[in-house]
């Protein structure tokens, strides 16, 4: 069972998350959490000195924080993305696709199961910030890194 | 299927479909196996359509943008003789519901509906659901374009939408083509109306409309979109909802909540800002891709030097052609209307054996095709008006032949307290008294286009706010209470019933309708519909006539 997930290279960032109101107010921190009802873009002229963005899931059903997390990367953002709180299997798919690269979910997954989340899918019809080419890419090759 | 001018799925498709199925096997066996909780379970199944009812669980299936082929049909058939008790409803979204389905049955249902590229994803949960849109689409020679290859390329865009599937709330999208609005456009969370400028196909874009507790007409928000910006457009609007609709109360969750609070013009300079940021993410497909999708709509090869003469000799069929038939694009063909409504039935609903043989006469007379309409009945879109006599025959054995389209008959009703876990009252037995105390085929003509809705809650899923008349069951004191509606409609002139006092009792609520009609048959002038007439004389004398 995972009790922590990351899909990046190298060590995961260890500075405790501070509020986005307390991150905006000081200027040495480099990790911020990221509640439902925050707004992602107060952090884009911070980018630079972030490390961490951890986005809080207080409950699975809240997608808020899918679109702060394809915000953040859509303005560039390429620190570690960590998907916080009630985070289950089903959702690591979707968390992928808007960005997310790590996970630490208030009940560990089972490795197995996410694994088979992860493979179940080999075609996706959206763009988005995670690379994968959406099946019209994928009809037509020449358009595909269009 | 081979000659369809339908989408068909290529094997990007296909494989996504597929996997869905062994997605929803997995899920369903570690369910019965007791590893998943009812609890853990829930979101996965509603998901895929599969509510916990009553009595037994349904499936309801996607239909998307109502379109069917004759083949797909014979496989809805033999999955309501095979699962079910023998039938299948169809709903005010263009979707079949099957509603006696056991849960370990659900994944070999799933499977059958692959095999002929259908399946039940997203027609449940907090996500975009099917696109709906005109069942009179490709056929009419009113529309400006054909509404089906937008509607295909929302389905594929909205399918697995990985930042629009844990919405607020619902999300309901339809597309329409023409002026008349066969599809409550604007009763939709978006509506897209294809319009014409300067020689290009756009969209004007209509956000937050619905029923449920609080009815709105959708506002336009922007009058033009192209179909290569679609795309990144619906981004926009969906991700706004998504950061901004309410989630502290699921009865103000739905976008038009959102809308109506903020005001249009503040959703629509948000939206603007979002759109100038997702034109540059490229989520717009290619216009190759727009293409290769319409392609697949192109006009069937239609038989020329066709009759437009109609043989009316027999009075039973004349009243059938006048009622249920409709003008087709091409010289010599017509739309033909299966009411699903017959007396003593219930809306919307067609036995196995109905639906083949609707899949039959498609087949043989309609290209292959059949179309799901929103008020709960089916077309067939391309029959040679020679064929009329013949198709006419065939419905009118198999009791498909109601001359009711549009008529006090022809009532949309949710399943209600008989199936309804949510529901307060029953609908489809007044569905049927109503019906009953009208049956005379004269004098449902004589009274005109009178559309007739009936909810059994308040979450308007019988589109009770949008009926010329409309009925919504509530419980009082444990005893079911009818209110009655005036002057609502979800076509082109879109408007909001108004309740006329205090609720009645089952009977109480026919024969209230009686003395609204009486009125109007007193009153109307010169070609007015009921709802004309209504409109110009306002309440009072029908509120005077019901209570005085």
């Amino acid at each position: 069972m995972a009790e922590f997930l990351s899909f990046r290279d190298g060590d995961a960032a260890q500075e405790p998350a501070v509020t986005v109101e307390a991150f905006t107010g000081q200027s040495n921190a480099t990790a911020v959490r990221i509640e439902p009802g925050d707004d992602a873009r107060e952090l884009l002229p911070h980018l630079g000195r972030i490390a961490l963005v951890e986005v809080n899931f207080p409950v699975f059903g809240d997608g808020r924080g899918y679109s702060a997390a394809r915000i953040l990367r859509e303005s560039g953002y390429d620190g570690e993305l960590r998907a916080v709180g009630d985070v289950l299997v089903d959702q690591i798919v979707a968390m992928r696709r808007c960005g997310f690269d790590s996970f630490r979910p208030d009940k560990p997954l089972d490795d197995a199961a996410v694994e088979r989340a992860l493979n179940r899918y080999a075609d996706v019809y959206q763009r988005t910030i995670d690379g994968r080419s959406p099946v019209w890419a994928k009809r037509r090759p020449e358009t595909q890194n269009g | 299927m081979g000659d369809l001018t339908m989408y068909r799925y290529d094997s990007y498709d296909q494989a996504i479909v597929d996997a869905r199925v062994e997605e929803f096997r997995d899920q369903t066996q570690r369910r019965l196996a007791g590893q998943l909780t009812e609890d853990q379970f829930k979101p996965l199944r509603l998901m895929n359509g599969l509510y916990l009812q009553l009595h037994a669980y349904m499936l309801r299936v996607a239909i998307p943008y109502g379109t069917l082929s004759a083949a797909q049909m014979r496989v809805l058939g033999g999955i309501a003789r095979k699962y079910d008790k023998g039938y299948g409803h169809f709903t005010t979204r263009q979707n079949l519901q099957y509603n006696w389905i056991k849960l370990s049955d659900a994944p070999d249902i799933l499977a059958e509906l692959a095999k002929v590229e259908m399946h039940a994803i997203q027609t449940s949960g907090n996500c975009i659901r099917n696109i709906s849109s005109d069942q009179y689409a490709g056929v009419d020679a009113a529309e400006v374009a054909d509404p089906r290859p937008w509607a295909e390329l929302l389905r594929q865009w909205s399918t697995f939408h990985p930042e629009f599937t844990y919405l607020p709330r619902k999300f309901k999208i339809a597309v329409i083509a023409a002026d008349e609005d066969r599809s409550a456009m604007r009763l939709h969370d978006i509506g897209l109306k294809l319009v014409s400028r300067d020689g290009v196909i756009g969209a004007e874009v209509y956000a937050g409309g619905g029923m449920g507790r609080t009815p709105m007409v959708a506002p336009l928000i922007r009058d033009f979109v192209t179909e290569d910006e679609i795309v990144a457009y619906l981004e926009a609007c969906l991700r706004v909802y998504n950061r901004y609709g309410r989630r502290d109360n699921k009865y103000k969750a739905r976008i038009k909540i959102l809308v109506h609070e903020i005001g249009v013009e503040e959703y629509r300079r948000q939206v603007e800002e979002e759109f100038a940021h997702m034109r540059q993410q490229g989520l717009n497909p290619p216009v190759e891709e727009l293409a290769r999708i319409r392609a697949f709509f192109a006009p069937p090869a239609y038989e020329t030097g066709l009759s437009d003469k109609i043989d009316r000799a027999d009075p039973a069929f004349a009243l059938w052609v006048d009622r249920n038939v409709a003008a087709h694009k091409a010289a010599g063909y017509a739309i033909v209307n299966i009411s699903l409504k017959p007396q003593g039935g219930i809306p919307g609903d067609a036995s196995a054996e109905q639906m083949e043989l609707v899949a039959d006469l498609a087949d043989r007379y309609s290209l292959g095709e059949i179309r799901v309409t929103h008020a709960q009945n089916l077309v067939l879109p391309h029959v040679r008006k020679a064929d009329l006599p013949a198709v006419w025959q065939a419905l009118e054995e198999a009791g498909l032949a109601e001359a009711n389209l549009d008529l006090i008959t022809d009532i949309i009703a949710c399943p209600g307290l008989d199936y309804c876990a949510l529901a307060n009252a029953r609908a489809i037995p007044v569905a049927q008294k109503i019906a009953a105390r009208f049956a005379d085929p004269q004098r449902q003509r004589d009274l005109g286009e009178l559309k007739l809705k009936i909810s059994g809650c308040i979450n308007a899923c019988g589109h009770h706010h949008a009926g010329h008349i409309g009925i919504l069951g509530v419980d009082r004191k444990g005893v079911e209470n009818y209110q009655l509606l005036l002057g609502g409609s979800g076509a082109q002139d879109a408007s909001l019933g108004q309740i006329t006092g205090p609720g009645f009792s089952e009977d109480g609520v026919v024969e209230a309708i009686e003395k609204v009609t009486d009125i109007y048959l007193e009153q109307r002038q010169d070609g007015e519909r009921f709802l004309d007439t209504y409109r110009r004389i306002g309440m009072k004398p029908f509120k005077e006539a019901i209570y005085g």
